[in-house]
Formats: structure tokens, sequence, C-alpha cells
């Protein structure tokens, strides 16, 4: 009786919302918060950013693990990796962050399609992929806007493959402004959360055949067919991501044989 | 003693993230827990049972805390973030806010807050990670609260938070 009647500390507050307190004190905490709106309102602001930190670093667990935490090569000599980290940093910074793209196709001594593509490809893909609430702006759920829709800004009848059979899902897609013209851009989530995506872009290069370009991140295959340029990123293994990016070809490749004239 | 290294090794994307919220830059974070990899694996001899993770832990607020003492020697020199860059972006500023609020922060709030809401360790734990006794953790914990809040409140009085 004396539990229910005492009043509760901010100590009691922050237990509460962290799961820390006793359960004999937890009726007492949820009787004291319907009458004390003001601190009912403190426990929820406190959940609120909790969320907001989980929200914005809980994906990290989520990224692939790069050769640089191997352990038996860091028992080997840190030294070494250390080097091989610094080179992937400038490599990445020469690639360029999402803005720079842009500046590096203008200026840069005449990238090849397959640099500039690429580049853009895993830029999106870094910057996408972490997005937890907003990491499409249609939903793989309205597949048939999403073609209609991205077909039309690129004015080019564009295949979405289904990768189910992969184990990979749609989560949907976007629409990217482009070196040259509005780009697509379409997610796949396998089971453990693992993140693939295609990225289209009108291009006026000859066909190529599937080419390979390795991130300290992310990795990506980029071909070019009928007038459209595709890069598959994802995780950078080698072998997963050329079996997605096979699969993806192959279905585009057939719908594109079978459908119109 | 497989066991140790295969622990360590599941560890690794959980001390990731952590280091990655405490410090806000992707090099950094990532330099940090390669570091209390490196050191963890030279130390084995040295960890007697307990739990690994918490040791981990233990090991990783160490260094960044090391680094940030032998930063304030040195004139700062330190860019923030990438994100900064792209102050354009919509629907990434509520994330962008409460990336700002936690820079805010002192930083043993920060981490104590951290270690609870987002690696959920028990207060026992963080005050076993941090050196100090429960009732500082309770303290740290209760500071960094506040000062995310005044920080959100002033920084952006119609917050477009989503809950």
């Amino acid at each position: 009786m004396i539990d229910r009647d005492s009043p509760v500390t901010e100590d009691e507050l922050h237990s509460y919302v962290d799961g820390e307190l006793p359960a004999d004190r937890r009726g007492a905490v949820d009787a004291w918060l319907t009458s004390h709106p003001e601190d009912a309102a403190r426990v929820a602001q406190w959940r609120a950013q909790a969320d907001a930190i989980r929200v914005r670093y809980g994906t990290v667990a989520l990224e692939p693990i790069s050769a640089r935490f191997d352990l038996d090569a860091l028992t080997r000599g840190a030294r070494s990796w250390r080097a091989v980290a610094a080179a992937a940093v400038v490599m990445a910074f020469l690639a360029g962050g999402v803005v720079g793209w842009m500046a590096h196709a203008a200026s840069a001594a005449a990238p090849s399609r397959f640099d500039i593509f690429t580049t853009q490809a895993l830029d999106a893909h870094r910057v996408y992929v972490v997005e937890v609430r907003h990491p499409v702006e249609v939903t793989g759920a309205e597949r048939p806007h999403l073609v209609q829709w991205l077909s039309k800004r690129l004015d080019y009848e564009l295949r979405i493959p289904d990768l189910e059979q992969g184990g990979l899902k749609l989560v949907g897609g976007r629409l990217l402004p482009g070196p040259f013209g509005p780009a697509a851009f379409c997610m796949y989530e396998g089971p453990s959360g693992e993140r693939f995506t295609i990225y289209y872009a009108r291009t006026d290069s000859p066909q190529t055949a599937l080419r390979y370009r390795a991130g300290e991140r992310a990795a990506a295959f980029y071909w070019v067919e009928r007038g459209l340029a595709y890069v598959v990123s994802g995780p950078p293994d080698r072998e997963r991501l050329l079996n997605v990016a096979q699969a993806a070809y192959d279905q585009i490749d057939k719908g594109a044989s079978q459908a119109r004239p | 003693m497989g066991g140790f290294r295969q622990d360590i090794e599941a560890a690794v994307p959980a001390l990731r993230r952590y280091a990655r919220a405490l410090t806000r830059n992707v090099e950094l974070a990532d330099d940090l827990v390669q570091d209390t990899l490196v050191r963890a694996l030279r130390s084995e001899h040295l960890f007697h049972g307990g739990d690994l993770r918490s040791w981990l832990y233990t090991i990783l607020t160490n260094l960044n805390r090391n680094r940030l003492r032998s930063l304030a020697r040195r004139p700062a020199v330190q860019t923030i973030s990438d994100n900064d860059a792209s102050d354009m972006a919509g629907p990434e500023a509520g994330e962008r806010d409460i990336e700002r609020a936690l820079a805010s922060l002192a930083e043993d709030q920060r981490a104590a807050l951290l270690l609870v809401v987002l690696e959920g360790l028990t207060y026992r734990e963080v005050a076993e990670v941090q050196g100090v006794p429960i009732g500082t953790v309770m303290s740290r914990l209760a500071r960094a609260r506040a000062q995310i809040k005044a920080y959100l409140d002033g920084e952006r009085p119609t917050l477009r938070r989503v809950k």
C-alpha cells in the first residue's frame, strides 16, 4: 500500500522506460502516469528519443562486414590493414559523394560511361540502403504503378525483374536525377535484411557485357542493353552479386525479346 | 579457445553500430572498432570470463575517450559529417536532428545513453563499462535526455517528428 502511494521519482521514470524497474513498482508508475500528464509526456519524449536513435543507427549492424574486421588479418598485423583502409578512404573520396558526382561528371577528364553510371549507382545505393523509413518513393506493393511511372519518366519501357526466386523481395523504387537525365532506382531485400539495388539510365553507349566494380562497402555489376545502362549493386560478395545480376539480366533480356515488336 | 574469437566476431556488428552513434562518423567509427578488435585479441589473456560484450564496449568506450583527449590537446580540424552537405534532403531531416542532438551531449552522457537505448545494456553493465556507480549512470542518462529535449525544442520549435 505504501508502495502505491509513495511518489514516483525521476530515477524510477528512467528505470520504467529502460525496463529496469522492479516488477512490483510497475503498477505504481502506471497509475502515477495517468494522474501526472507532465511525467507521462516526459516518458513519451524519452521513448521517442530512443526510437529516433534506434532508427538512425540500428541498421549499421546490418551493414556487410568489410574485410578490415577479419580477425585473422588483424592478428597478422593491424598496420597493413590500416594502409588498405586508408587507400579505400582515398578511393571513396575520388569517387565522390552524392553531390560530388555532378562535379565529377562535369569536370573530370572524360570519365567513361561505366565510371559515371556505377559511381552514381553506388552512391545512391549507399545512401538509400540504410534508409529505414523512406528507402523508396513507391513500394513494391504497387509494382504496376512503379513500372509505369518510372518508364514514363525515362521514356523507356523498363523491366523491373522479379527476384523472389533468389529470395529477394522488391522493396520498391524511386526516381533519381541522373547525369544525362532522369534515372530509375529499384531496391530489393533479402531474408536477413541485405539489400540490392538496380539502377537504370538511358545511354547512347553500345551494348556491353557484364562488368564488375568493387567498392569498400558495396560492389556493382554494369551492363548496357538496347540503349539502357543497368547497374546492380549490393554487398561486396562477388559471387552472390553476380547471381543477382545474372538473374536480373536474364529476366530483362527475356522480357525484351518476348514483348513488343 | 576458438569460442573467444567467435564471440568477438559475433560482436562486430553491434560494436560498429555503437561506434557509429558515438562518433557520428563512418571512418572514425570503423577505426575505433578495428582498434578495439586488435586490443581485444592482444589482451585475450587478460580476459577472465565475465561478459565479453561488456568488455568490448569498455575497450571501445575507453579508446574513444582517449581519442577525444588527444584531440583536445590539438587544434581541432574535424569535419562533423558528410551528411551536412545534403542539407536539402527532406525525409532525413528528423534523423539529422537526433544526430545533432547526440553531438551536443557530453561524451560520458552520450555513451551512457547509447549503451542503454541502442545496445540494450543494463544500468549495472553500463556502470561497469564506464567504471562508475549506478547512480552516476542514472544521472548521466537523466542529463542526456534533458539535453536532447532542450536541443530539439530549441533547434526546431515545430519539430517534424514522426512519433
